[in-house]
């Protein structure tokens, strides 16, 4: 074909493009707006097909068959995730003013500059080149359809196709991507342009297909039923020379590429107009990208049909037809293929261009140059996107001729893949997990492009004699494991999926442990929960807390009118007022909400970072340091703290009431026991006291006492007296066992011994009574470790209780066994027995005092208590075994 | 708008379209003239947006905002 006609149809697509596009914005300016439509936005997102997706697919589909599909199958698995994911990250995008990839990472990690900055300068390194690659392709595709290769002598700037298609590409970017000072705004224009072309290319690629498989051959089937008579086009027939793991990788880096590209960023996010967009888009977007695919294999068999060999298979789309002088389909495809590579230009260039001005020029700007409040910096930010644009475009240019030749269509655009993936990270776990930190971020991104520059760039350069061969294929310093095409020996697989693997193992590895081990700051903490919540509901962000300070309307209209000119900041302002009913008057103080406000609108224009920077410098505030956020925050938490606190210590206190009250009681009923005791004791005490008083008394008076009376007196006093030594030492004993300040005297003690003992002592006193007192020994000698004097007392007790309470006739015995471990003596009456009820109580210490229907005693009333107290500090047990009216045993055993 | 189906979608066609299941059509022959791995990728691809026509159409209907 003609040189010129070429130039004449180029030359009349440009114009119906910047028709599309001017058409666009008038409407929008109409306010009928033409991007609102879901089926523009879902066109909009073919941007994603480029001339690689023209061109390049049907190249790599000659080398490995289906495999080409991975790259698309990625977008499609993501598309239902356009409504959860997506949306979330479009909310984020809207309430916090982000327009870009560099914006979002910024914003995330607390408006951190630096972080934003490197997120935009490794966009451009990644992307440029991939920009490069669409002007080959168009360049390419002009030499082929004009039968001219380029000529390979001295370079024409002015004879350069390239330089005027690029010169062309430029002014449309600038004319329909700079238009705004406001990078939030839509670019309708350009969206309008984009979604035509997507249409253009996917018609054009269907109308070769169809003519291809219907016109040269005889059907989808007779194709490929020829490629299976081939041996070598057999393969193709399937996914070929590649390993299901590189077929994974691959999907899963397209997956990351959907979302993180600048490109994709821009028509997705920032361009969106309506969340409802997003349900259409969801189906309609996989199913152009089905549609786009499905002639690829059909059209890379029919070209290595027709030319043989698999040389240039990339440009099987045009030379096919061209092979079969179909002129017309060939400048069909041709501008196909023009309207794929210039959209991905025009959007990926603009979508550059706001992360250069806005992170990159912006924040040093700010920072570097004093700001003159009466100055309007619309024009200055204007004029930096614009410049980037054009930078944007001569660097793509640059690359495109040093490089030229060399670059293989296909890969690049892995390439610029795997790079944007370094931020996956960072963007969409950073999303969810609120511990990720500012530092894991950069961690994780720097160490990410560090591989992905060394087994991706470095080879490269390599290869074109930038740097020795050997740092290929012996690893640098000849240290094998450091290849890298070959990190750590992995073998066999593509660079690309090893890059992609290794790049973001380290990248997740240090992003993960980084922020794991990081702390973050106020703003980060503020923004992280920012982000968790914003894609709740659709609202805008609620004011920042961390602000202090004050200032006026004035100032802050002043401020925005700067950089959006002064109508416009006034209209926001005034639409402001509406809202909330207010007058605003320059001289009053701001409003609460004003200032985010403000900020937001900022955002839009200057980007985060630097709009952050501008509020500080007119709000005469500071922003409240780690602390005072610190303490607000706990100040909050205390409240939820103390109310838990509160409620735990009234619960406690009932308890504790509780307690009190028991031991209360205990300690009345102690006291009243005291008082018993003490009543008890004095009046036992009393009693032989009187005795002994009344019979000194007569003895004394009455000196003419006959002999024999006197001595029934005098021994009445002794018999007293011992009395009451008696229950003295009772009572002093029982406190010293009770107190455990007894110390037994601890000797081998013959049980049978004691027995017999005490049973010869009270031999008489039964006799007297007429109870017959028997003793039931074995031959067994039982020995014990114990006190003698105390066990012997037991006995005592226990025989003369049981003497005391049986009437004459009865009998008493006792008897010694062993139970198991135990000794057990028994004490066996036949009195009248005790009531059960009374088989705790007579071991208490003044049972016999309150009940005073027995007769008074002799003894103490607390000898069963000592001897429980005794056996008991024995290691034993004192019991009872009766029933009222037969008699009573008392048991108790030793330890053996 | 029902969150898990979608999730459950992404997973499910993941996993058909990854090895093992997909590698089982991985065979170079032809199903009425159709590569069987071509008509399996792209069946299940159309499969896949006939889903996502039906749950994202359906969910249309209701005119409550859809929680995230």
């Amino acid at each position: 074909m003609n040189k010129w006609w070429v130039f004449l149809i180029s030359a009349a697509y440009l114009l119906l493009l910047f028709g599309v596009a001017w058409f666009a914005e008038k409407r929008a300016a109409k306010k009928r707006s033409v991007i609102n439509s879901p089926y523009v936005y879902a066109l909009s997102l073919a941007v994603y097909c480029t001339a690689w997706t023209y061109y390049g697919s049907v190249g790599r589909a000659t080398a490995k068959g289906l495999e080409y599909l991975a790259i698309y199958l990625g977008p499609t698995l993501v598309a239902p995730l356009f409504f959860t994911l997506l949306r979330r990250i479009i909310r984020i995008a809207r309430s916090q003013r982000i327009t870009s990839i560099a914006d979002f990472v910024s914003a995330r990690y607390g408006h951190n500059v630096s972080l934003g900055a490197l997120v935009a300068l490794l966009s451009v390194v990644g992307v440029v080149p991939y920009i490069s690659l669409q002007l080959k392709a168009i360049t390419t595709s002009i030499e082929i359809i004009t039968r001219q290769p380029s000529s390979m002598g001295h370079f024409n700037l002015f004879q350069d196709t390239a330089f005027y298609l690029a010169l062309a590409l430029t002014a449309f970017i600038v004319l329909f991507g700079a238009r705004s000072v406001d990078a939030s705004e839509r670019h309708e224009g350009m969206v309008f342009a984009v979604a035509t072309e997507s249409v253009v290319k996917l018609v054009a690629l269907s109308v070769a297909g169809l003519f291809i498989v219907y016109g040269l051959h005889d059907g989808f089937s007779d194709i490929f039923s020829r490629a299976a008579s081939f041996e070598h086009l057999r393969s193709q027939l399937g996914i070929s020379q590649v390993s299901w793991m590189e077929w994974m990788l691959t999907i899963l880096l397209s997956m990351c590429a959907i979302l993180l590209l600048p490109r994709q960023f821009q028509v997705q996010v920032v361009e969106n107009v309506r969340e409802r967009n997003l349900q259409r888009a969801a189906w309609l977007f996989p199913l152009y990208l089905l549609a786009i695919t499905i002639f690829v294999l059909p059209i890379s068999i029919a070209g290595q049909l027709a030319f043989g060999s698999s040389a240039n298979a990339d440009t099987y789309v045009l030379t096919l037809p061209m092979h079969l002088g179909n002129n017309l389909l060939a400048a069909l495809v041709y501008i196909g293929g023009f309207s794929a590579a210039s959209s991905m230009v025009i959007v990926e260039t603009i979508a550059l261009s706001t992360m250069i001005s806005n992170n990159l020029v912006l924040p040093l700007f700010l920072q570097s140059a004093s700001i003159n409040r009466d100055e309007n910096y619309t024009r200055l930010i204007l004029r930096i996107r614009r410049w980037s644009m054009v930078v944007l475009m001569a660097l793509a240019y640059g690359y495109e001729k040093l490089v030229g030749d060399h670059m293989p269509l296909v890969s690049i655009g892995l390439v610029s893949f795997t790079a944007v993936a370094q931020f996956a990270p960072a963007v969409l776990i950073g999303m969810y997990w609120k511990g990720a930190s500012r530092k894991g971020a950069l961690a994780g991104i720097i160490v990410g492009f560090a591989i992905w520059f060394y087994t991706l760039i470095l080879p490269s350069l390599a290869e074109v004699g930038l740097l020795p061969n050997t740092l290929v294929q012996e690893g640098p310093w000849h240290l094998a494991l450091l290849k890298p095409y070959h990190l750590f020996g992995m073998e066999g697989f593509d660079p690309v999926v090893h890059a992609f693997f290794w790049s973001l193992f380290f990248n997740l590895l240090l992003f993960v442990l980084v922020s794991l081990g990081s702390r973050r700051s106020a703003q980060e903490l503020y923004q992280a929960e920012l982000f968790a919540h914003a894609a709740r509901s659709n609202t805008q962000a609620q004011r920042p807390v961390y602000w202090k300070g004050s200032v006026t309307v004035g100032d802050l209209e002043g401020l925005l009118a700067n950089f959006l000119g002064t109508q416009k900041a006034h209209n926001i302002f005034a639409h402001f007022a509406r809202q909330h009913q207010l007058r605003l008057e320059p001289a009053q103080q701001a409003p609460e909400s004003l200032v985010p406000l403000t900020e937001r609108v900022l955002t839009g224009v200057v980007g985060a970072a630097g709009a952050r920077f501008m509020m500080k410098s007119v709000v005469a505030m500071e922003e409240v340091g780690m602390n005072e956020m610190l303490n607000m925050l706990r100040e909050s938490q205390q409240l939820v703290v103390l109310n838990k606190e509160l409620r735990k210590k009234s619960a406690e206190l009932e308890k504790a009431t509780r307690q009190l009250q028991q031991v209360n009681e205990r300690l009345r009923s102690t006291d009243q026991l005291k008082d018993e005791f003490l009543y008890t004791v004095t009046h036992e005490l009393r009693t032989p006291i009187t005795s002994i008083r009344a019979m000194a008394e007569i003895v004394h008076d009455y000196d003419d006492l006959a002999p024999a009376e006197k001595q029934q007196y005098l021994s009445v006093i002794i018999r007293e007296s011992e009395r009451l030594s008696h229950l003295i030492t009772q009572v002093l004993r029982l406190e010293r066992f009770e107190s455990g300040r007894y110390k037994l005297n601890l000797s081998p003690v013959h049980i049978n011994e004691v027995v017999r003992e005490a049973a010869g002592f009270y031999q008489l006193v039964a006799k007297e009574q007429g109870v017959s007192l028997n003793i039931d020994l074995t031959d067994t000698d039982f020995m014990t470790q114990g006190d003698r004097d105390l066990l012997r007392q037991v006995v005592d007790n226990l025989v003369s209780n049981a003497l005391k309470f049986t009437p004459a006739g009865g009998s008493v015995r006792i008897s010694v066994r062993n139970d198991l471990d135990d000794i057990t003596i028994r004490v066996q009456d036949t009195g009248k027995g005790i009531a059960p009820g009374l088989h705790q109580l007579i071991f208490d210490k003044f049972f016999q005092a309150r009940n005073q229907t027995l007769n008074k005693p002799e003894g103490s009333g607390l000898g069963l208590a000592i001897s429980k107290k005794i056996v008991e500090l024995h290691g034993g047990r004192l019991w009872v075994e009766s029933a009222e009216g037969q008699g009573a045993t008392f048991v108790f055993t030793l330890p053996g | 708008m029902k969150r898990v189906p979608l999730q459950v979608c992404c997973c499910l066609f993941f996993l058909l379209l990854n090895y093992p299941l997909a590698s089982l059509f991985n065979k170079p022959v032809l199903v009425a003239g159709i590569p069987l791995m071509y008509a399996y990728l792209f069946g299940i691809w159309l499969l896949f947006i006939v889903v996502l026509f039906v749950v994202m159409e359906r969910s249309s209907k209701n005119e409550a905002e859809p929680y995230e």
